[in-house]
């Protein structure tokens, strides 16, 4: 009974003690970012691979969302008998949730994961302490670049996200199922707010903090070796998908 | 020379991993302008040491002062410009892997300087002939071989005049010829730049040679120091056996 006790304090101390690092690292990011920014040739060469390696990945999931969202849309709507919905229903769904966090999620499995790796490697070969050693601020070469790419990115994945979407859910509802083409487009104007769009771009905003956040600091931390490397990676993709369906649902309910 | 002054110096320094301590109270002093070589069997923590040296580790209790200011209390700011004075060869010689051999010498150059490109280019390939490489600038740290990486790592180490130069075993993985010929130019580069070098190797009785002076760590202290004409005829059972490469002694490592 004792050593269960002892065994829970232990992990809550090891969980505040992972938190309160996980804090400082933000924070020491934040401030490397404002005091020194680092290069705008390494800021473009993330956000290039961030960004514009993943528009292929972003596009082929953004265009079978919109169209099953437009299938399953029609069948519900259609029980309705309001089938002119169809517009609105996907660009609210795409704009409001799914944009946002399937983007995040897809840029978590594709270059999170790349980010992990790559700074787990650095660390396990001791180049981030040669970097130390050369009195050169790792953060500013290695963390805050990323940082402010993925930032500067997922907002703009988001987007793309949403109107390939929308056209996918055009391509199903309209030309596949008949559809009203005016009714579409219609709806959807009247459907969709300034709000909506709004909020769907700080959420992806904040995503992509979370995500390049969890990614560098696990990478950051890796254990010993190829194996600590691995470890890393995983838990740096399951820990940033996880908090940002978390993140999500308070922040749902906030912007509301 | 004024070899005299301690420009590092250790004092009491404690420093455990979970239930492993590696560094028990330890004291320690390295005298400016010589070569310091610390030893010791393998896994006794001598890369902790190193490390202490530069701030890349901070000790669970002690003082680790260098040219006079405690370095275990600065923040990142005061730390770097600390780390100015120091140049530093790792383990594996930690060259950035997705960089080519120009490009890692350059690094220091370009971030560090307003000097212009051609001043650097300059520089780099003065540095890399000074470690004996010509002709390899396009090539990346995994085409090289493990000497000529650790050359490629001591050029970037000497191109801003460090004042110190920590060595994280140079010559351990390499030929016994290739391993001659780096502590050779250890020697020759610190003859010609008159900087405090500290070697941690288990290559005795070879360091001897290189070095104006010798700790050997044991059990998390420093055994014993002082010269190497000193572990020659010492008589303590311990160093002795460790300089032999004895099996039988008071030394059980397996």
């Amino acid at each position: 009974m004792f050593s269960l006790a002892e065994n829970i304090g232990k992990l809550t101390l090891s969980l505040l003690r992972e938190m309160g690092r996980m804090m400082t690292f933000l924070l020491y990011s934040i401030y490397v970012i404002f005091s020194s920014p680092g290069k705008l040739f390494a800021i473009f060469k993330q956000i290039h691979f961030i960004g514009a390696k993943s528009f292929f990945v972003i596009f082929l999931t953004a265009s079978f969302t919109g169209m099953v969202l437009g299938l399953q849309g029609y069948y519900t709507l259609r029980k309705f008998g309001s089938e002119g919905l169809l517009g609105s229903v996907v660009a609210l769904s795409l704009i409001r949730e799914l944009g946002p966090v399937l983007s995040a999620l897809m840029v978590t499995g594709r270059a999170g994961s790349a980010i992990t790796a790559e700074i787990g490697i650095m660390r396990i070969t001791e180049q981030i302490d040669a970097l130390e050693a050369m009195a050169l601020e790792p953060f500013k070469y290695l963390i805050s670049p990323k940082i402010l790419a993925a930032i500067i990115t997922l907002p703009l994945l988001c987007s793309i996200f949403d109107v390939v979407g929308i056209y996918g859910g055009y391509v199903v509802g309209v030309k596949l199922l008949g559809v009203n083409p005016g009714a579409y487009f219609n709806e959807m104007e009247k459907g969709v707010e300034w709000k909506d769009i709004y909020s769907g771009l700080v959420k992806s905003l904040s995503f992509g903090l979370i995500i390049s956040w969890i990614c560098c600091y696990k990478g950051f931390y890796a254990g010993h070796g190829a194996e600590g490397v691995s470890r890393a990676t995983t838990s740096a993709v399951v820990m940033s998908s996880v908090t940002v369906l978390v993140w999500d649902y308070f922040l749902t309910s906030v912007l509301m | 020379m004024g070899k005299g002054i301690n420009l590092i110096k250790l004092v009491d320094v404690s420093k455990a991993f979970g239930p492993q301590v590696v560094l028990d109270h330890l004291d320690m002093e390295v005298p400016e302008r010589a070569i310091t070589a610390i030893i010791g069997p393998s896994g006794e923590g001598k890369s902790v040491l190193l490390k202490h040296m530069i701030g890349l580790l901070t000790p669970d209790s002690g003082r680790v002062l260098v040219d006079g200011e405690n370095i275990t209390v600065m923040g990142r700011g005061e730390l770097n410009r600390v780390r100015e004075k120091f140049g530093m060869l790792f383990q594996n010689a930690a060259l950035f892997d997705s960089m080519t051999v120009f490009e890692n010498v350059a690094f220091p150059l370009q971030e560090k300087t307003n000097l212009s490109r051609g001043e650097i280019r300059d520089r780099v390939h003065d540095a890399l002939e000074n470690v004996g490489l010509r002709g390899i600038d396009e090539k990346y740290p995994d085409e090289l071989s493990g000497g000529m990486k650790k050359r490629v790592a001591l050029a970037r180490a000497l191109l801003l005049d460090p004042k110190i130069i920590l060595f994280d075993e140079p010559t351990t993985g390499l030929d016994p010829i290739i391993s001659r010929a780096i502590n050779r130019l250890i020697r020759d580069v610190h003859d010609r730049f008159d900087f405090t070098g500290v070697i941690v190797t288990h290559e005795v009785p070879e360091i001897f040679d290189l070095c104006d002076n010798v700790a050997m760590l044991y059990k998390g202290k420093i055994l014993m120091a002082g010269p190497p004409e000193d572990f020659r005829s010492t008589d303590d059972p311990l160093v002795k056996q460790f300089i032999l490469g004895e099996l039988e002694g008071p030394l059980r490592l397996i």
